[in-house]
């Protein structure tokens, strides 16, 4: 009388697919020869390739925020600032190796980012949002208050630069560390969501309270992203200081201008939120944009604009999410999938 | 240090955050839009007044007129168009989409006006003001401002209380689903909604641009300020909106006292103690804002 | 020509197929039973029919017009309603509000406040009262209320009984006994077997998705609908 379901097939849950296996080999391989790159290509392409990297590293950590944790700033900006005077203030007032500052100011900016969060991550939504903007107002205004930083007028690092190394020199070893942070980056993220803290972290994105009730630790999760990317963030401030040697504090070019969080979302959202491969595609689609589009400011703008509005009218999973969704493709195992 | 003058010209002040910031209110109170380009919109509307004051040769009061049912045309059209796709896109999409309409309101506006600053006459009260005592002097067109923004969100609260509009704004705001299933067009109260945020933004971009300079990237600014006083005065109430303009103005002028360099600092520092001392009550078990407004 | 015509619905839920190839003819003046377990797509079945959910396919038919592509508000105005599962009451508004809300929003007809008032006594005196201070039976009374100020010709009732005592559930039923006498055409959604049955003229039962027993309410046997229900009917 009772209906007995048949056997089920047997199924197999495999993390690597034949494509994420070789795609995982191909990006290893990529950025093993892009340390090369010094040795081949000329200063204009490293320093092209700096920029490039930086935009990474704010792309992967602005979407491991919003896109792995839920939580949206618009105040990143606060560590670029800090990791840009961190190493000014290192190598300039104590004379550090530049390149150790930046070690160094990545390790300031994680240790800010735990007090900070204990503090901003009880807000929601766009509480935090602009709360962390607000953050990054008040320490640009606390920077250019402080005359040893330079003050309203900005500081430069040229100095601890030039006095060590040559131009070349520079240029090479910030394109290392620049490569170094991102790949160190990219890997600690990939591991992350591979691990049980990357599980929690889906959960969350799904239904917070119903992952609080099976016992994740919500504030734990959101707290290791918001450490990591206060960090990361740091280590791209770190890297646009080396790039750009003089920095200032206010004004719509500052380090700690709302501009970034501007080029984060950017990058996250035309790339494909929510996703490993996206941001690392809206960088390069940024970064195409700033080499061969228009020069002229207003009309860059207005593009940059245009397209995000496109973008999120009618592609609003991202490019990635769009050839994902229609090839379903993972290229990077971060997922699971279940074969019968 | 005159603090008590201070903390009148912060009081008034906070009527001109409180106009800025009630379109702000609105939005995400209805639609939990948190429209980045809000401020971009108030500076628009300056913008267009001070083209009819150019070459109309009117006075910017009389530019209001036209002014502001253009805003509320923009508003419309606005949410029908790009913010209604946003929606549906997603919670974080209207983000980009303002975020992107920012950056294009604000250079289209370089290009057109260029980057100098620019101001518009407020009349003859503009620099009028009354001394009150040794101590007190109060600026009459400020003064004005205070008022003008009581009256519209005095009559914002009407419409939200005793209009049939209203009802549905409200109700909308609850549970647009359920609001369909009764018959509302879920849609046509969003655009009514972003209508009138756009037209109070325009209302408080032109009394801002009387009030003090402006330049086209303005925009940004005076949206965190209207940020500020939103958060400040709680999310989802009106006359908080009114209260948190006024801690804010209260918080700026005062800072400015102590040192002119600390006046947004000072704005800065209160809204985030008022933040966080607010989720920690909140945390505590202590209910201090209304139900479903998360701080 | 039947009043409401459903032919070959599919519709999801979330990634989950909740109605399958669901064809159904609703008759003006009938009043008709679904019954079936939790989740077998009951609830997925009328938010589809007044235009809250999608159909991946199939067709809604009311009155002779293809209503499939319109949106729930342009359905209330041709004379569909639905009190949703759970009530929905706007929380922050009083009980007059939540009323005012459907009444300038629907369509006219007999249905006012005041009419509306009369029919449910008990609500009179809770005007005032904000929603979300009201017990669950008042609560369902104002939604039933608030539906029928949109004057609808098609009402569906979505477990009305949910999460109520069975005292309240005797008044609203109570309450809604003139309805069901009346040529009013219902449809109601309902895990009481026994109320069920005894309000309905016809019954239909949904299974995973698909409707697996029709037939009039007089002539089906309890039996007859309890293997329906649970699957136990084919042989």
């Amino acid at each position: 009388m009772s209906a007995v379901a048949a056997p089920l097939p047997p199924r197999r849950v495999e993390r690597w697919t034949r494509v994420s296996i070789s795609f995982t080999t191909a990006l290893a391989a990529l950025l093993a020869l892009l340390a090369f790159a010094p040795l081949l290509f000329g200063e204009n392409t490293l320093d092209n390739l700096i920029q490039l990297y930086f935009l990474v590293i704010l792309a992967i950590m602005w979407n491991a925020l919003a896109g792995y944790g839920g939580l949206v700033s618009v105040g990143q900006q606060a560590f670029i600032g800090i990791g840009a005077y961190a190493v000014v203030f290192l190598s300039v007032e104590h004379s550090l190796n530049p390149y150790v500052a930046m070690l160094l100011a990545t390790l300031i900016g994680a240790g800010i980012s735990v007090p900070l969060a204990a503090v901003m991550l009880w807000l929601r939504g766009g509480a935090f949002a602009i709360g962390m903007w607000v953050v990054a107002e008040v320490f640009a205004i606390f920077v250019s208050l402080d005359a040893t930083l330079g003050g309203g007028t900005g500081t430069s690092a040229v100095l601890a630069f030039n006095l060590r190394y040559s131009p070349e020199q520079r240029t090479h070893y910030t394109y290392w560390a620049a490569l170094g942070f991102a790949g160190v980056l990219l890997v600690v993220l990939f591991v992350l969501l591979r691990s049980r803290l990357g599980a929690s972290l889906q959960a969350i994105r799904d239904d917070e309270e119903a992952a609080r009730s099976v016992g994740v630790r919500v504030l734990l999760g959101k707290g290791v992203l918001f450490v990591l990317a206060g960090a990361g963030c740091t280590a791209a401030g770190a890297v646009i200081l080396a790039w750009q040697l003089s920095i200032l504090p206010l004004g719509p070019d500052s380090v700690f201008g709302v501009n970034w969080s501007a080029k984060m979302i950017f990058m996250v959202l035309v790339g494909g939120l929510g996703t490993f491969e996206g941001p690392i595609i809206g960088a390069i689609v940024l970064y195409l944009l700033q080499q061969y589009g228009p020069q002229n400011g207003v009309w860059y703008f207005t593009l940059l604009g245009g397209i995000a509005i496109g973008v999120a009218l009618f592609l609003p999973r991202g490019l990635w999410g769009a050839v994902r969704d229609r090839f379903n493709l993972q290229l990077l195992p971060v997922g699971y999938r279940v074969r019968s | 240090m005159n603090w008590a003058n201070a903390v009148l010209h912060g009081i008034l002040l906070g009527g001109l955050y409180a106009l800025l910031a009630t379109g702000l209110s609105l939005m995400f109170g209805v639609m939990r839009i948190i429209n980045l380009a809000h401020g971009s919109l108030a500076l628009l509307g300056a913008y267009m007044a001070f083209l009819l004051v150019e070459h109309a040769h009117i006075s910017t009061y009389l530019a209001l007129l036209p002014v502001l049912p253009g805003a509320l045309v923009v508003g419309y059209v606005l949410q029908r168009t790009l913010l209604e796709r946003s929606l549906r896109a997603g919670e974080l999409v209207p983000l980009l989409t303002t975020f992107g309409l920012l950056i294009v309101i604000a250079n289209l506006l370089e290009y057109f006006f260029s980057p100098d600053v620019h101001s518009l006459d407020s009349g003859r009260i503009g620099g009028a003001s009354w001394r009150i005592s040794s101590h007190f002097t109060l600026p009459w067109f400020d003064a004005l401002i205070l008022g003008v923004a009581v009256v519209v969100l005095g009559g914002l609260q009407l419409l939200l209380r005793r209009t049939q509009i209203g009802r549905e704004l409200r109700a909308t705001a609850a549970d647009p689903d359920t609001a369909e299933l009764l018959g509302v067009d879920a849609r046509r109260v969003y655009a009514t909604a972003t209508a009138i945020a756009v037209a109070t933004a325009a209302l408080a971009g032109v009394f801002y641009a009387m009030r003090s300079a402006f330049d086209p990237f303005a925009g940004p600014t005076q949206l965190i300020y209207a940020f500020e006083a939103v958060v400040i005065g709680g999310l989802g109430s009106l006359w908080g909106t009114l209260l948190g303009g006024i801690v804010l103005g209260v918080a700026q002028t005062v800072s400015a006292q102590i040192d002119v360099q600390y006046f947004a600092l000072g704005g800065h520092l209160v809204f985030l103690a008022v933040l966080i001392l607010r989720t920690a009550l909140q945390a505590g078990g202590l209910r201090v804002l209304p139900r479903g407004a998360s701080a | 020509m039947s009043l409401l015509e459903v032919r070959d619905l599919d519709a999801r839920h979330g990634l989950l197929q909740a109605v399958r190839q669901v064809s159904l003819d609703v008759e003006a003046g009938e009043t008709l039973a679904l019954v079936g377990a939790n989740g077998a797509g009951k609830t997925t079945l009328l938010r589809t029919i007044a235009g809250a959910h999608r159909p991946s396919a199939g067709r809604v038919v009311f009155d002779g017009r293809d209503v499939t592509r319109l949106s729930p508000h342009e359905r209330v105005r041709l004379g569909i309603a639905l009190v949703p599962e759970g009530r929905r009451l706007f929380p922050e508004l009083t009980v007059e509000e939540n009323l005012r809300v459907a009444a300038a929003a629907g369509r006219a007809g007999r249905w006012t406040v005041e009419e509306v008032l009369e029919t449910f006594p008990l609500l009179a005196p809770l005007r005032r009262k904000v929603a979300k201070s009201l017990s669950g039976g008042e609560q369902q009374a104002t939604a039933i209320a608030r539906a029928l100020l949109t004057n609808p010709r098609l009402l569906l009732l979505d477990e009305v009984s949910l999460g109520l005592a069975p005292i309240a559930v005797d008044g609203v039923y109570a309450a809604l006994q003139p309805l069901f006498e009346s040529d009013a055409t219902i449809v109601l959604v309902e895990q009481d077997l026994g109320r069920a049955l005894s309000v309905a003229t016809r019954v239909v039962c949904m299974l995973e998705g698909r409707l697996v027993l029709t037939g009039a309410a007089a002539e089906l046997s309890r039996e007859q609908v309890t293997d329906a229900y649970f699957g136990l009917a084919k042989a």
